[in-house]
C-alpha cells in the first residue's frame, strides 16, 4: 500500500510490560561438522541458563511456550525442524511454533514471544533461533538463499542474492553517494570497523584486522559490492527468555524491559511504488521538501535507496516506548549489516540520520565504540558484536544474537561474556593480545534491527534498563 | 571449485514431463534419479556424517501469470493494469505483472506494453557479477538492469545480455521466440539500436 489508514498507523499498546530475562549464544562458524543442530541449540540454551545462575533444567521449569526461528528448511533438509529441536530440548509437550521471515527470522521469533507474554497467554517464553548453512556446497547455498527472492521473476537471474542487493547499492551510490570515491571508502570503513570489533568476540566467525584498502581490493561479488562488503554465511544458534514482570524478577534481579515492532515491504524491489515518507518523531515533512534537489533521484521514496519495512518498524517502536531521537535516547545499536550499503541505508530508515545523510554517522565517528576523530566514546556505537559482517549470519539466530548482544551491554556484562578465557578456549579460538572490553559504559537503552530479504520484513527491538524507561510511550 | 554437472542429452531425454488433464497434473516418465549415500569421514577415518544426493523436479503453476510467461515466446511483453474505478490506484500499470491490484485486490486487466518497452525503457539501476549460485543458466558476467517504463509504477529486473549497463541508458527487450523456456530469461535486454545479427541464438526483437 502507498497510503495508510489511521487504523494501520495505530501505535501498538501492549497489555503488560515484557522483560528479557536472559539469553545465550553458541559459537558461530562457517561449518560445524562435529555437531548436530540440536547440540548447537543446547549450547545456546545452556549459556542462557548459566547467565542467571541456573541449570538448563531449572530454566526450563519456567518456560510455558516456545518459538523457534529457522529460516530455511532447505538448508537442513528437514521439514518441521522446530519439532526436532523442541524434542531434543526436552520441552514436549509445551506448545511451540516455528517462525520464518527470512533474515528477520530471529527478530520475528522474539516478536512472537513478546506478544505471547504481553497478552498473558504465557508468563515465560523461549525464543530460540538457529541456522546451519554448511550442509550444502556454497553455490547451492547461494541458490537456496536466492530462492527467498521471487522464484519466477528474480531467482532465475543468476541465483545469487547479493545481486538483488547490489542494484540498490548502485542506485544509492548514484543518488545519495553522488558516485563519490569518498562514499565508497565510507562503506568500506563499516566493514573494517565490524570485522575489527569481531576480533573481541569469541563467538565470532569472521574477525579480521583489515584496512579500507583491503576492502576496496577484495574480490568483486556483485559490482559495486566486494567480498569484504558482504556478511558471513554461518552455523550457530542463539536464544532468549522473555517473561512478565513477576516471573522475570523471580528468575533474576536484573531483567530488561523489551519492546518490539515490525514492518514489511514488497519481496521484490521491483514492486516498490512511490509514496510519501512516513516520518519519525525527530523528522519533519519540510526537511525532505527539497530532497530531490539536494540529491537528484532521491525524491523517489522508498525507491531503491530506502527500506520502508525498517522505517515502519521504527515508526511503531519509537512511539511505543517514547523515543524522540534515537541518537539521544539510545546508547548503542545492533544493525543488520548484511552489506555495508544496507547498513548505511538503515541509519536513515531508523532516523539515526536523515535520508541522504547516512554516511555522516560513520564519518563523524558516532558509530564507533571510541570515536576515531576525537578519542571520546562514540555517540551511538553500532555493531560492537562484529555484526553480520564480522560476527555471523546464521540467519534464524542473527536477530536474536543482536538482541542478546545489546542486552549484555545494558546488563554491564559484555566484558564478562566476551573476555572469559575459558570461552575462547572452549571455542578453540585465540584471544587477541590486544583484546579490548567494548562494554558501553552506562548503557541504559539499546536497539536491534532484524531485517529480511531486500527489506521484506524488519523488526525493531528496544531494550531498556528498568530504572531508565523512557516516558511518553504507549506502555 | 566447480561442482556442477550438466545433464547429458541422454539423461535429459529420460526426464519425465507433466501435462494437465481434466484439471489435474499428469506426470509421465522418470522423475527420481536415485544415487546412493556416501560417508563423510575426517582425516583419521572417523565417521562424521553422510551425503544425501537427490534429484527432484518441482511441478509449478503459473496460474494467472501464465499469459506473461507464454507471451514472451511470442515476442510480447504483457503487463497488468488496475481498472477498478473505485480504487485509489486506478490506472496503475504493473510490471512485474500482478494478477490482482495490490490495493483493491480486483483482478487486473492484461495490457500489452511491448511497444512502450521498445520505445522508452531506461535503466534505473544495475549490477554486474561474476559469481552465481548453483543452477544458473545465464552467461557470466551477469549484468542485471532494473528497467523503468514510462507510465508504469514499478521497475522490472532483467538481464542485459549485450553491452555495458549505465544508469539512464535506453534498453530494448528481446524475446526467445525460438524454443522458449517459458521462464523470465525468455526476455533479455540489449542497448537500444543493438544490431539484430548480434542477438543471442533464438532471441528476436
Amino acid at each position: 500500500m502507498i497510503t495508510f489508514s489511521d487504523k494501520q498507523l495505530k501505535i501498538p499498546k501492549m497489555s503488560k510490560p515484557v522483560y528479557l530475562v536472559t539469553g545465550g549464544m553458541s559459537k558461530f562458524a562457517r561449518a560445524m561438522p562435529e555437531k548436530r543442530t540440536e547440540e548447537i541449540c543446547i549450547d545456546a540454551m545452556t549459556e542462557a541458563a548459566k547467565f542467571i545462575d541456573m541449570t538448563p533444567a531449572q530454566l526450563k521449569k519456567y518456560i510455558h511456550t516456545c518459538y523457534y526461528g529457522h529460516f530455511a528448511d532447505h538448508f537442513g533438509d528437514q521439514l518441521l525442524g522446530e519439532s526436532v529441536i523442541h524434542d531434543r530440548l526436552g520441552l514436549d509437550p509445551l506448545g511451540n511454533c516455528g517462525v520464518k521471515t527470512g533474515g528477520a527470522t530471529g527478530g520475528t521469533t522474539f516478536w512472537e514471544a513478546y506478544k505471547t507474554i504481553a497478552s498473558g497467554y504465557s508468563d515465560c517464553a523461549l525464543a530460540m533461533g538457529w541456522e546451519r548453512m554448511d550442509e550444502v556446497p556454497t553455490d547451492e547455498g547461494n541458490n537456496l538463499i536466492s530462492c527467498a527472492a521471487d522464484k519466477d521473476w528474480e531467482t532465475p537471474m543468476g541465483h545469487i542474492y547479493t545481486g538483488y542487493y547490489a542494484v540498490m547499492a548502485q542506485k544509492y551510490w548514484q543518488v545519495f553517494g553522488k558516485q563519490e570515491e569518498s562514499f565508497r571508502k565510507t562503506m568500506a570503513e563499516i566493514a573494517v570497523k565490524n570485522r575489527g570489533y569481531a576480533r573481541m568476540n569469541p563467538h565470532a566467525q569472521g574477525p579480521m584486522d583489515i584496512t579500507v584498502e583491503d576492502v576496496l581490493n577484495s574480490p568483486i561479488v556483485a559490482h559495486p559490492l566486494r567480498a569484504l562488503d558482504c556478511c558471513l554465511m554461518s552455523v550457530g544458534a542463539a536464544c532468549g527468555i522473555l517473561a512478565d514482570e513477576k516471573t522475570a524478577y523471580e528468575m533474576t534481579d536484573n531483567p530488561l524491559r523489551i519492546d518490539l515492532a515490525a514492518g514489511s515491504h514488497t519481496l521484490r524491489v521491483a514492486d516498490r511504488r512511490n509514496m510519501e515518507i512516513p516520518l519519525l518523531p525527530n523528522e519533519t515533512k519540510e526537511q525532505y521538501a527539497d530532497l530531490g534537489q539536494r540529491f537528484p533521484g532521491g525524491d523517489r521514496y522508498p525507491g531503491f535507496t530506502g527500506f520502508l519495512a525498517a522505517r515502519m518498524a521504527s515508526y511503531y517502536a519509537y512511539r511505543m516506548v517514547g523515543i524522540q531521537d534515537p541518537t539521544k535516547d539510545l546508547d548503542l545499536v545492533e544493525l543488520h549489516d548484511a552489506f555495508t550499503i544496507s547498513d548505511i541505508q538503515t541509519y536513515e530508515d531508523i532516523g539515526i540520520r536523515p535520508y541522504g545523510e547516512g554516511r555522516t554517522y560513520v564519518e563523524s565517528g558516532d558509530c564507533y565504540h571510541t570515536n576515531p576523530n576525537t578519542g571520546e566514546p562514540g555517540k551511538l556505537p553500532a555493531n560492537l558484536s562484529g555484526g553480520l559482517i564480522g560476527n555471523m549470519h546464521a540467519v534464524g539466530a542473527t536477530g536474536i544474537m543482536q538482541i542478546i548482544e545489546v542486552g549484555q551491554h545494558i546488563w554491564n556484562r559484555w566484558g564478562e561474556m566476551h573476555g572469559d578465557e575459558a570461552k575462547w578456549e572452549r571455542f578453540d579460538r585465540e584471544k587477541p593480545k590486544d583484546w579490548k572490553n567494548l562494554q558501553v559504559h552506562g548503557a541504559k537503552r539499546g536497539l536491534a534491527i532484524s531485517h529480511a530479504g531486500v527489506g521484506s520484513h524488519v523488526t525493531c527491538t528496544i531494550l531498556q534498563h528498568p530504572d531508565h524507561v523512557l516516558e511518553g510511550g504507549t506502555l | 571449485m566447480k561442482m556442477e554437472h550438466k545433464a547429458s542429452a541422454e539423461e535429459d531425454s529420460k526426464r519425465g514431463t507433466v501435462k494437465v488433464v481434466n484439471g489435474r497434473y499428469k506426470p509421465s516418465g522418470l522423475f527420481h534419479f536415485i544415487s546412493p549415500n556416501t560417508p563423510i569421514k575426517d582425516e583419521t577415518g572417523k565417521l562424521m556424517g553422510i551425503t544425501n544426493p537427490r534429484d527432484m523436479t518441482f511441478i509449478h503453476s503459473y496460474g494467472g501469470e501464465a499469459i506473461f510467461f507464454e507471451s514472451m515466446g511470442l515476442g510480447k511483453l504483457m503487463a497488468s493494469r488496475c481498472d477498478n474505478p473505485d480504487c485509489e490506484s486506478k490506472g496503475s500499470i504493473f510490471m512485474p505483472f500482478r494478477i490482482h491490484c495490490p490495493d483493491c485486490l480486483f483482478k487486473n486487466t492484461v495490457v500489452d506494453i511491448t511497444e512502450r518497452a521498445k520505445k522508452n525503457a531506461i535503466v534505473h539501476s544495475f549490477m554486474i557479477t561474476e559469481r552465481t549460485g548453483a543452477f544458473n543458466t545465464l552467461p557470466t558476467p551477469i549484468k542485471f538492469v532494473n528497467v523503468e517504463f514510462e507510465g508504469v509504477c514499478t521497475i522490472l529486473m532483467g538481464a542485459l545480455i549485450r553491452g555495458e549497463p549505465k544508469i539512464g541508458m535506453r534498453v530494448v527487450p528481446i524475446f526467445k521466440t525460438k524454443n522458449p523456456d517459458y521462464i523470465i530469461t525468455d526476455m533479455l535486454w540489449v542497448p537500444a539500436d543493438w544490431p539484430t545479427e548480434d542477438l543471442p541464438e533464438g532471441y528476436t526483437y
